[in-house]
């Protein structure tokens, strides 16, 4: 979308950071280009050390790229001044995986922070906090510190706090890893909430597919500091190409290697209803003595995502196979 | 037998002792605070212009390190002698408490300068993190992250402090100053009054309870991540 005659997105443009220099130096990320456009949610999944949490913060100039444009909104962050860095950072708010609340100020307080800095009246800031803290679903808490509330909630707060300043984008490093399935469950929901009904762009960073899967529209992945492959989640999900993106989209079936006896089948699940029973029907239309080698699905607003990975017996394969293509049922052979 | 020497109950009845208390009291005070007042910025400035502060400027970092570490080094009766001109200029005198006073600052804002640091120290990296990512500025940084952020680990630093000042009080009688420590020195040591010496020390020893408990009370009321 355009406004002001500026189309909103977040552009890096072959950002490369490197620290140290010489034959110290070690290189976090290299030559790494992604739109992210207007209103997606946007995943950047990788194992440890892959350079994700480097990338996260050089869209927000945490970490200044060595060589190479972050544009904002048309914005390249690397020609403002410090005083509009700063207030360019109030547009894009950002949440971690430790919380990082302020741990002497109130719930309430916590969230009036990034208005107090931006010259709010305090009046004016406590409203607004009080709407957030509705929005997240903490209402009752905002007189409470930070150490009296759970991780979930901890992260909630983080939320509105991020959210406080009207910002259009939302960085979430690595915002679910601490917390429990449940939990976990419960912020991705709302951070779709967040992005449905406020508009904001938000960049998810994970090392967990299942997470990029729940909710993201699209997908970078990183390995070894380069943007190894790159699509829409529903490509990358269900068809794989580059080794890490298979390694890290395909769970580790090894126990299953053993078993030879039938074909492996591995069925995606990408926000059909959660509600269709796909493996009865198998079992009972097709007549298949199925085999469940693993299992992985979410269900996030009554949608099914995830993975199944199960094994047919050769006699009662093609019949699978035809119900599979008749309903439309994204599937693929494993060997 | 008599429970008290006749200097004791001379001291006690002309006020002699009362004075003390109080002129200990107020030396350890009034120095803690321009020590304060010193040393906070400069324990700052420490912290903030480190490798891993908000804003590394190497060179004023180990200027002030350095400077820091010199006055830390000396010991306090030498630093005290070598100081008395600087208490001349600045308060016109270099004996008494005034010149006490001086000479207990410049001794005592480095070492507040190292507590200040080590308690701005134990601000979670991450929450600065925060509020860089918020777009907050260094200075609100420091006004509104790092001194709230630490103000109990703060407190406990300065009960330590004033502990530490007060010791370095007691050898205000060496230029004339006053105090619980002059009063033990010259009525009790010189005069061989014992059980002079011993009300001193046991009157030390109430100031710096008081001190410590209700220091240690505050610090843990102003914390708020303890769960009450």
């Amino acid at each position: 979308m355009f406004y002001n005659g500026v189309q909103r997105m977040i552009e890096l443009k072959n950002i490369s950071k490197t620290y140290g220099k010489g034959e110290k130096a070690i290189t976090a990320i290299k030559e790494v280009n992604i739109t992210i456009n207007d209103g997606e949610i946007f995943g950047i999944i990788g194992l440890s050390g892959a350079g994700k949490s480097t990338l996260v913060r050089c869209i927000n100039f945490l970490e200044r790229p060595t060589t190479g444009d972050v544009i904002i909104d048309g914005k390249n962050l690397g020609q403002l001044s410090t005083k509009e860095l700063l207030e360019a950072r109030r547009n894009i708010g950002m949440i971690f995986q430790g919380f990082n609340l302020l741990e002497q100020r109130t719930v309430l307080k916590n969230v009036c922070f990034p208005l107090e800095i931006a010259g709010v009246k305090k009046a004016d800031a406590e409203k607004r906090a009080r709407e957030l803290l509705q929005l997240v679903s903490l209402a009752e808490k905002e007189k409470s510190y930070p150490s009296q509330l759970s991780g979930g909630q901890k992260q909630r707060v983080a939320i509105a706090r991020a959210l406080a300043a009207n910002p259009k984008y939302l960085l979430c490093d690595e915002a679910t890893s601490a917390l429990d399935p449940d939990t976990t469950r419960s912020i991705l929901e709302l951070m779709k909430k967040i992005n449905k009904e406020l508009g904001i762009t938000i960049v998810v960073i994970t090392h967990e597919m299942s997470i990029i899967d729940s909710i993201c529209d699209r997908v970078a992945v990183l390995d070894k500091s380069v943007v190894a492959e790159m699509g829409d989640v529903k490509t990358v999900f269900a068809n794989p190409q580059s080794d890490i993106a298979k390694k890290l989209v395909l769970p580790e079936v090894k126990a299953a290697a053993e078993i030879t006896e039938g074909k492996k089948v591995r069925i995606v699940f990408n926000g059909e209803s959660s509600g269709k029973p796909v493996l009865a029907a198998i079992i009972l239309e097709c007549g298949a003595a199925v085999n469940i080698l693993h299992a992985d699905t979410k269900d996030i607003d009554g949608k099914a995502y995830g993975q199944l990975i199960i094994q047919i017996p050769f006699e009662s394969y093609d019949r699978v196979k035809a119900y599979l293509d008749a309903n439309s049922i994204e599937y693929s052979e494993l060997n | 037998m008599k429970i008290m020497s006749d200097l004791l109950s001379q001291l006690i009845e002309k006020g002699v002792l009362q004075k003390g208390i109080w002129e200990t009291v107020y030396l350890t005070f009034v120095s803690a605070f321009f020590s304060y007042i010193i040393g906070l910025p400069i324990g700052i400035l420490l912290h903030v212009t480190g490798s891993d502060g908000i804003k590394p400027i190497p060179w004023l970092n180990k200027v002030l390190g350095f400077i820091v570490n010199i006055f830390r080094s000396i010991p306090f009766v030498i630093l005290m002698v070598a100081m008395l001109p600087v208490a001349k200029f600045v308060v016109g005198t270099s004996l008494g408490n005034k010149a006490m006073i001086v000479t207990l600052i410049i001794a005592a804002a480095p070492y507040v300068a190292r507590m200040v640091e080590s308690s701005i120290k134990e601000v979670d990296k991450g929450v600065i993190e925060a509020a860089q990512s918020m777009g907050t500025s260094n200075f609100k940084i420091i006004w509104k992250v790092l001194i709230p952020e630490s103000k109990p680990s703060l407190i406990v630093g300065a009960v330590i402090s004033l502990v530490t000042i007060l010791g370095y009080s007691a050898m205000a009688g060496t230029i004339g100053g006053g105090g619980l420590g002059t009063i033990a020195i010259n009525y009790g040591y010189q005069r061989f009054n014992n059980d002079i010496i011993w009300v001193c020390v046991v009157l030390t020893i109430i100031i710096v309870q008081l001190i410590q408990e209700l220091g240690m009370m505050l610090a843990h009321k102003t914390d708020k991540r303890i769960n009450k």
